[in-house]
């Protein structure tokens, strides 16, 4: 009985995730093919680099991949083997682009999900601790933190904390990847800046929270202070926290670009650019196209996240 | 129902708190692999296996070698090949492959590898495909390779990196290469596209062991975050740093900076055929307009790239001493302009008929001092009167823009030692281009644009046959002379290579011709 709307929830969102693909693949492939510049000579860029780039290389290249052809042949050729869950070599490398997308995707997933989860231990329970006494010293003390946080480029501060931990303490790896410690410094320049928005939302909740009707009859009815918390309190915070996550994925897929790059940590944020200043089509296809898939995937968890928590939205 | 539902709840934020622990413990993974492993960092991808596309990485680390290696000065020196014998027509090279040689998977480097391994490479798009060769095939133990016309620098093209020899169990059927199996002193350990490339030694390499048992590269395409993995100690050895890192680092304890100039030359290519500067005077004028020493000193930080003349003195051979250094003279400029016919107009431009000096200039973001030197020059030509639209994209708008005549300026970095031996380079770049692409025009995708000068044409096609070392040096002189008069391409900067090296790396080198980190010579401070 109370399935249904989950249902109706996950099932509005798979159709959503089949017109987001076809949607994305073919715009991508539009967009790609309309950008300025000669396909051929950037392709040819892409594989050989600006010292062998010459008019020749592009010829060799445009013969290759049959750039003459219409590009409706080549969109075609791209639906169809999607159809077959295929999608495609890179012109690049000519590797098989899920290769390239699940080695990418992994460590960009790996980098996100920590990034996440630390933001977690960090932002909602400074923001609820601050929430409990509004006007207090933390509450006072993190709002200019978490503006300043959140002012600051992700560059800069990532920056910083190399220079901080990595070159000064000696504590930490500067950049690369490989091992746990790799992971530590990109992770907290992206939690730091998401802590920064959870623990306002965390904050901001616990204060409705606790000034609602029905926390100060829990409070009348002689529940005392902590159980009126847990009780009823943590659950109604965690309502609007949680759909905030969905809303910082963007935040953190802009993120996970910059910090990539920094922290020379491979990622589908560094091979979606690089695909595109190269004109590798199938590649941008489809990285777009998972990176699409991943949102939708990611939004119906919060969803059901969200039917976890609140028994209301069950029954609705 | 309440408290069940809480207890899931709670059940939930007791993970989140483990799944975090788990995150934080550092790894004990890492400990099986006692060799101590030396890190390079550098700002080149591996995003391939492809010779043609990535094999400079695998010729710098060491893994794959080429047929020929090269001196200092770029003339061939041995390698894969003990020996070779070139006919009295100069038409017929027979190279001998050394005895004893095997690749990593343990098959022994024949001549018909050898030739297999050279058809592929021809096959693909780069410098042996544009090399007049009629055909390369293993006879009686030797590589013999046919030309269709004499051609000097087929040594050199041999010691590229898209002509390293590989295994030939490396190949697909249709030549895609699925295993980079070399010959030398480092095998591929793991590849992991784009960043990482991890080598050890190899127990079959036919020269002397290495000290170093084990290299892991990484690239990362930030100077910053390279200049930083090398005073953290996380990189032993960091290609390419940025000025302002580099001034930091110097007085660093904990690494040493080398630097070693490139034959490698920041150049403003001219579309000589446009009707602003088909004069000489005309691209004189622009070249006096630039200020070479303040640029070197202030955006490269190294006072000494001023660019006097193409060549850089790191090219000694091409390099002419003997040449009036270009320098800047704003009233020398304003001058030359006034005699072709412009004045300046009210908002300081120059114009001609009405037509004001307005021209674009190309260039590219992968060398990224390139925008920051355009903007220099835009603001130094903008004081003599010629206003620049600068447009920062892709590499290859420079040789689209050649190949379809749009192309007005373009700011590049030309290196002349692609092949060791300039002279390809050159021939490609101001030759007439009567091999390969065979349109009969002169000029190239990186050198010069609708500039005819037949004495360039003719000395370069001299040089190609080979001539006597005197009347060679004085071929290279009237070229060097040619390009100084005639400023079809316009020098800004040499290029100087700098790497920061870990204080406990011994026996440290830099290669001008960026062909090996010489990893095979290096050992560890005790």
């Amino acid at each position: 009985m109370t399935a249904r709307p989950i249902l109706k929830t996950l099932g509005h969102r798979l159709f959503q995730a089949l017109l987001v693909g076809l949607a994305v693949g073919t715009l991508t492939f539009l967009l790609a093919r309309l950008l300025p510049g000669d396909m051929a000579f950037r392709v040819a860029a892409g594989r050989y680099g600006y010292d062998n780039v010459t008019g020749s290389a592009a010829d060799a290249v445009r013969l290759e991949l049959g750039l003459d052809q219409p590009a409706l042949m080549a969109l075609g050729a791209w639906l169809w083997d999607l159809a077959q869950f295929d999608l495609g070599r890179s012109l690049i490398s000519g590797e098989p682009v899920i290769a390239a997308i699940r080695h990418q995707l992994g460590h960009s997933a790996d980098l996100a999900g920590s990034a996440i989860l630390l933001s977690l231990l960090i932002g909602p329970p400074l923001g609820i601790l601050a929430g409990l006494r509004p006007g207090g010293v933390l509450d006072r003390a993190l709002l200019p933190f978490a503006a300043g946080l959140r002012a600051l480029p992700q560059f800069v501060l990532g920056v910083l904390l190399i220079v901080l931990f990595a070159v000064g303490l000696g504590l930490l790896p500067a950049a690369g990847y490989g091992t746990m410690e790799h992971r530590l410094l990109p992770a907290i320049t992206l939690a730091l800046g998401l802590a920064a928005v959870s623990s306002r939302v965390a904050r901001d909740a616990t204060l409705a929270v606790t000034a609602s009707p029905y926390y100060a009859f829990a409070r009348t009815k002689g529940l005392p202070e902590g159980s009126a918390f847990l009780r009823h309190g943590l659950r109604n915070i965690g309502v609007p926290v949680t759909a905030y996550l969905g809303v910082q994925l963007v935040y953190l897929i802009e993120g996970v670009v910059v910090v990539e790059s920094l922290f020379a940590w491979p990622g589908i944020g560094h091979a979606l650019v690089h695909a595109i200043f190269a004109r590798d089509v199938p590649m941008i296809q489809g990285t777009a196209l998972v990176m699409a898939l991943g949102f939708v995937l990611l939004n119906a968890l919060v969803d059901l996240a969200c039917f976890g928590i609140d028994p209301r939205r069950r029954k609705a | 129902m309440m408290r069940k539902v809480f207890a899931r709840g709670s059940g939930w934020l007791g993970a989140t708190v483990l799944g975090a622990v788990l995150l934080v413990q550092p790894a004990a993974a890492q400990s099986d692999n006692p060799a101590r492993v030396l890190n390079v960092v550098a700002p080149w991808e591996v995003a391939s296996l492809d010779p043609a596309q990535h094999g400079h990485a695998f010729l710098r680390l060491e893994v794959a070698q080429t047929l020929l290696e090269v001196d200092g000065a770029g003339r061939p020196l041995p390698s894969l090949a003990a020996s070779w014998t070139v006919s009295d027509d100069r038409l017929s090279w027979r190279f001998v492959p050394r005895e004893g040689v095997v690749f990593h998977d343990g098959t022994p480097l024949t001549a018909e590898a050898v030739a297999a391994s050279l058809r592929h490479a021809r096959a693909k798009a780069g410098v042996l495909k544009e090399a007049p060769i009629r055909s390369i095939k293993a006879e009686g133990g030797a590589v013999l390779l046919k030309l269709t016309e004499p051609f000097a620098p087929i040594g050199a093209v041999l010691a590229h990196s898209s002509a390293i020899i590989l295994a030939p169990a490396s190949y697909r059927e249709d030549g895609t290469v699925t295993a980079v199996i070399g010959t030398g002193p480092y095998r591929v350990e793991r590849l992991e596209p784009p960043q990482k490339l991890v080598t050890t030694r190899s127990d079959r390499y036919w020269g002397p062991a290495p000290a170093v048992e084990a290299v892991s590269y990484l690239a990362a395409g930030r100077g910053e975050t390279r200049a930083l993995m090398a005073e953290s100690g996380d990189a032993d050895l960091v290609f390419t740093l940025d000025p302002a890192s580099l001034r930091r680092m110097r007085s660093s304890r904990a690494v040493q900076v080398q630097s070693i100039p490139l034959p490698r030359t920041v150049a403003i290519k001219v579309n000589a055929g446009h009707p602003f500067l088909k004069d000489e005077p005309a691209r004189r004028a622009l070249s006096l307009a630039i200020d070479r020493a303040g640029i070197a000193a202030a955006l490269l930080r190294a006072p000494e790239a001023a660019a006097g003349q193409l060549f850089p003195p790191s090219l000694p051979d091409w390099h002419h001493p003997g040449l009036a250094p270009l320098v800047q003279d704003r009233a020398k400029a304003e001058a030359l302009l006034a005699d072709l016919g412009w004045s300046r107009g009210e908002d300081g431009i120059l114009r001609r008929d009405g037509v004001p000096f307005r021209l674009s200039l190309r260039t590219f973001p992968d060398r990224p001092e390139l925008p920051l030197l355009a903007a220099a020059l835009q603001d130094q030509l903008r004081a003599v009167g010629i206003a620049l639209d600068v447009a920062i994209g892709n590499s290859s708008e420079i040789p689209a823009g050649h190949r379809d005549g749009t192309l007005e300026l373009g700011l590049m970095a030309r290196g002349f030692a692609l092949i060791p031996d300039p002279l390809g380079t050159l021939v490609q770049d101001y030759g007439v281009q009567d091999y390969g692409v065979r349109d009969g025009r002169q000029g190239g995708d990186w050198g010069a644009m609708n500039w005819n000068e037949p004495r360039m044409a003719e000395a370069l096609a001299e040089l190609l046959r080979n001539p006597d070392q005197a009347r060679g040096a004085e071929l290279r002189r009237t070229v060097a002379a040619l390009l100084q008069d005639e400023l079809p391409v316009i020098p800004v900067a040499w290029y100087q290579q700098t790497a920061a090296v870990s204080r406990q790396l011994r026996n440290v080198s830099l290669d001008p011709f960026e062909r090996s980190y010489r990893i095979s010579a290096m050992g560890w401070a005790e």
